[in-house]
């Protein structure tokens, strides 16, 4: 199964990172190839595991309290370029 | 007091007596580290905020109420944690200059206990290696290359002054904190332990390095791999230390909703320990290919050393530790696409010149802020993530990251207490000899025998255990089960007083240490 010049272009544009063409090919193809070895197993009857904490977790909710907030300033600092309380991107 | 000293048994103590001050500490730190610089460990050097804080410490123990056994004691963070004022650059052009808006709360745990924060040390970019050598900031260089230990192995080639291409990787990615503890730098520091880059360079620097259980300690502030593996990592010269600083780092943070909410009560380990009531499990296979005879030896040799302490010693199979890479490097690319995705210029980091277009100024950013390595996984992952192949291979690694966590659940529950396992497959590799493969391959390579302690979740910990025939360190490492951390450490600590690991010996600290040096029996397990 080839990994095809579209589909890196398509990758590249939803990962929004480029790497020259044959190079970006060959790599993706690589880490392809080495993923399939997954295949060799089998997980008939096997529920994905989303975490190691199922057993014991429950992604618990707190109360709707506001409880820290306020540091425009500090969010703003360390961006290039902002216009007041903005962050500026280019049109487009 | 000596900078080799050990934290709870001999610094905290002089701290008390005041027969050393802080503010001493911190400086001989400051100043090693100085003269250490050649071992590229540290990024930044915060030396006047920790001084700082080490006169403010001093004025605490002045007046007779130190915070606890932390305070005063200088400590150093991986450039992957948030700390507030401090540069934290993840060694990557992307966040070069980012300055923290807030402290990590590991972070402010330390401070809040009074230590020291020396710096930030190197890593490899964003946390993805096992060398400690593919960061902006140049590679780590692993202080046991310039020890006595190393040095009268090392074959000379003629009269060559390639002195300079000699020495060996730190291991990675939590490299330059390795170096920093195994150079006396400081008495600990934090790493972060995704596939192993805690106890890797651990065993490849000589010293303790821990991994805790997964929801254990706060990943708040810490910048995210892998978020459903990564945990900070505690990189300390002894078990003892080591129980120290988890036991001020532990428990539930409200900002970190993966943390679980059971009290964490801190321990003491014991110092008169019996394994004789234990049993150690010996996964079979954890003899992987490529695992260096040497190694092998001293694994065997350690079963036995349990064995005659009347422990029971049992073989145990974990049938799917080699799909282990393969798992992770889904999983791992999956979540690296989707956590660099925050990168794009706008609200921190490096931004790109380029205006034409949003989009183009988000791909430039991320093109000229990200290494190779770090765009390599972003790609995969958004590959297995695609529609097509959702199912096909981030839901199949799910599953069997299922079947890699339950192997660990069969053995533990047949009675084994422990495993024992080597932590890397040979010892530290020369830096010339490793950049030879590229990082995907290494890494894949070196993770073998660390990464499925990630998947499950367990804890794990690298014990220094012997210098192997060129004179480096090699690390023998124990997996417990969940939150068991007393049991591991009191093992550990039971093992590591076994094996008298020995001292480092370095020119540079015996310069600088004026202290009263600490001769330990070198009754040396090899």
């Amino acid at each position: 199964q080839k990994v095809s010049v579209e589909m890196l272009d398509h990758l590249e544009h939803l990962a929004l990172v480029d790497f020259r063409d044959s190079e970006g090919v060959e790599r993706l193809q690589k880490a392809i190839q080495f993923a399939d070895q997954l295949h060799e197993v089998n997980t008939d009857g096997v529920e994905p595991m989303d975490s190691v904490l199922e057993d014991r977790w429950c992604l618990y909710l707190r109360e709707d309290e506001v409880t820290e907030g306020n540091c425009t300033k500090e969010l703003l600092e360390n961006a290039r370029e902002t216009v007041e309380e903005y962050f500026v991107a280019p049109p487009g | 007091a000596a900078l080799k000293d050990a934290l709870r048994s001999q610094v905290s103590a002089a701290l008390k007596e005041g027969r050393v001050t802080p503010t001493e500490l911190c400086q001989r730190c400051l100043a090693l580290i100085k003269n250490t610089k050649f071992l590229n460990a540290y990024i930044t050097v915060t030396e006047e905020t920790a001084l700082k804080q080490a006169e403010e410490s001093e004025e605490r123990y002045k007046r007779g109420q130190p915070r606890g056994i932390l305070d005063g004691i200088p400590i150093a963070l991986k450039d992957n944690f948030n700390t507030a004022g401090i540069e934290t650059t993840c060694a990557s052009n992307m966040l070069k200059g980012y300055i923290s808006p807030y402290n990590a709360t590991v972070v402010q745990k330390l401070l809040d206990q009074g230590a020291v924060l020396l710096g930030k040390t190197n890593l490899d970019e964003f946390a993805m290696g096992s060398g400690s050598t593919d960061g902006v900031f140049g590679p780590v260089r692993n202080p046991w290359s310039y020890s006595k230990q190393y040095k009268e192995k090392s074959v000379s080639k003629s009269h060559s002054e390639d002195k300079e291409s000699d020495w060996v990787i730190s291991g990675g990615s939590s490299g330059g904190s390795a170096a920093a503890v195994s150079s006396f730098t400081c008495f600990a520091a934090l790493g972060s332990d995704t596939g192993g880059s805690t106890r890797n360079p651990a065993a490849h620097c000589g010293v303790v390095g821990l991994k805790p259980t997964y929801g254990l300690i706060s990943r708040h502030g810490l910048i995210p791999l892998v978020n459903s593996m990564d945990v900070p990592g505690i990189l300390t010269r002894c078990v003892d230390d080591a129980a120290v600083l988890l036991g001020s780092l532990a428990g539930h943070d409200p900002k970190d909703s993966t943390t679980i909410q059971d009290d964490f009560k801190p321990f003491e380990l014991p110092n008169l320990i019996d394994v004789s009531k234990l049993s150690i499990g010996i996964p079979k296979e954890y003899h992987a290919p490529g695992l260096s005879s040497e190694i092998l030896a001293l694994w065997s040799k350690a079963a036995d050393l349990f064995k005659n302490a009347g422990a029971k010693v049992v073989e145990v199979s974990l049938p799917h530790t080699r799909y282990s890479i393969v798992c992770y490097h889904v999983l791992c690319t999956a979540e690296v696409a989707s956590n660099m995705a925050r990168f794009d210029g706008l609200e921190y980091g490096h931004r790109s010149d380029v205006k034409d277009s949003t989009e183009s100024m988000y791909a430039a950013t991320r093109r000229e802020g990200f290494n190779d390595v770090v765009r390599g996984r972003i790609l995969s992952g958004n590959y297995f993530l695609l529609k097509q192949n959702y199912e096909k291979y981030f839901v199949k690694a799910q599953k069997v990251r299922r079947l890699i966590a339950n192997d660990f659940v069969k053995v533990f529950r047949s009675g084994v207490d422990i495993l024992l396992t080597p932590t890397t497959l040979s010892d530290a590799a020369p830096y010339t000899e490793f950049i030879q493969e590229d990082n995907r391959t290494r890494s894949a390579q070196d993770d073998i025998l660390t990464q499925a302690a990630n998947m499950a979740g367990l804890p794990a910990i690298n014990i220094p255990t012997a210098l192997s025939e060129r004179g480096l360190p090699v690390g023998l490492q124990f997996i417990g089960r969940s939150f068991q951390e007393k049991q591991l450490l009191t093992v550990a600590k039971w093992f590591e007083k076994q094996v008298q690991f020995p001292v480092i010996q370095l020119e540079e600290v015996k310069r600088h240490d004026s202290g009263v040096f600490q001769h330990q029996q070198s009754a040396s397990f090899s």
